[in-house]
């Protein structure tokens, strides 16, 4: 079992700057929003400290301003970070199987859409050290501006935020399309998903599904589709 | 709000729980080759759907997300890093808001 050098660390933090100022302008709107509905600095930090999840923080603002169920809270966030399961169970071959449970819950606790991202499509196996270093400055970021955005979000310039949020899906991006270039499948895949997600976030009827749930439908049809018409040859995938 | 604290909770112990089964769980390699292909095609179908359409509402104006997103297409289409790809598509946008 081999869980990296401290030199994996360092790749893994420096990876992670683009994430972490992504991670900051997101949080920060999370920070301001968290704030209105009446949570304090600590418990709006709290919640980034232990979920690390955009999509599923915002969405829980609603309940817990709402003083909702949990049980509403549960199958909220069930469905909203389903796709987690996903990117876990893609992250699981990139391990070495050898790897300890303990190792395997340190990785878990980052896996996020942008983590996930930078770890699957790393080149080789991937290390224990590797992600704590993508973790540790991400979740930084991802804590660092939720404070700033619960302590002093109404005094910012807005528009600064406002362009800020463009960072992160600069960031998806940069990791999806340059292997649209070496592999047409991929294109497909990417141009597809992009088209039936319009779909589904415009047409009638599919509009009202929310985006949690869209994102995984999306994923599953596409890369269900994919792998029966264009499977990958022995290797591809390392 | 003394209830808070439980929601922040709840919802991490279910987070943690998606994230934390299949990768403790699943440890051998996964020799089906449509399963392989399917996790294989995961990570781009996944962002692809998070990023399109939802980049056009990540500003203020419509028309800044768009060339933000021209930006972002063109610079990743010619290999440039992470970090150039969302910074070039942030300034673009900055500067396009500029002149509303």
């Amino acid at each position: 079992m081999y869980v990296g050098k401290i030199s994996d660390f360092r790749d893994g933090c420096r990876d992670a700057i683009p994430i972490c100022l992504g991670y900051l302008a997101v949080s920060f709107a999370f920070g301001i929003e968290s704030s209105k509905i009446g949570m304090t600095p600590l418990q709006s930090v709290m919640t980034s400290l232990l979920n690390v999840t955009s999509a599923g923080q915002f969405s829980a603002l609603s309940i817990i301003a709402a003083q909702g169920s949990y049980f509403e809270l549960i199958i909220l966030q069930f469905i909203i970070n389903l796709r987690y399961m996903l990117m876990s169970a893609a992250l699981s071959q990139k391990l070495d199987p050898e790897l300890s449970t303990g190792y395997r819950l340190g990785i878990s606790y980052g896996v996020t859409d942008e983590i996930f991202g930078v770890s699957v499509l790393k080149k080789g196996k991937l290390y224990p050290l590797y992600s704590y270093g993508l973790i540790f400055i991400s979740v930084f970021g991802w804590v660092l501006g939720t404070l700033l955005g619960a302590m002093a979000g109404q005094i910012m310039p807005h528009r600064l935020i406002s362009c800020l949020g463009l960072a992160i899906y600069g960031m998806f991006i940069a990791i999806i399309v340059p292997d649209t270039r070496k592999s047409s499948a991929v294109m497909a895949v990417v141009a597809t998903a992009m088209v039936l997600s319009t779909v589904f976030t415009y047409a009638p009827l599919v509009c009202s599904i929310s985006s949690g749930f869209r994102i995984i439908i999306v994923t599953v049809v596409v890369a269900a589709a994919a792998s029966l018409i264009a499977p990958i040859k022995e290797g591809e995938d390392e | 709000m003394s209830k808070v604290y439980t929601y922040i909770l709840v919802m991490a112990v279910v987070t943690y729980a998606i994230r934390a089964l299949p990768l403790t769980l699943i440890r051998k390699e996964i020799k089906s080759k449509f399963i392989r292909s399917f996790l294989y095609y995961v990570p781009y179908a996944t962002l692809a759907a998070m990023t399109f359409p939802a980049i056009l509402s990540a500003t203020d104006y419509w028309i800044s997300s768009v060339v933000g997103f021209a930006v972002a297409m063109v610079l990743a289409f010619n290999k440039k890093s992470l970090l150039t790809v969302a910074s070039c598509a942030c300034a673009a946008a900055f500067i396009v808001e500029l002149f509303i």
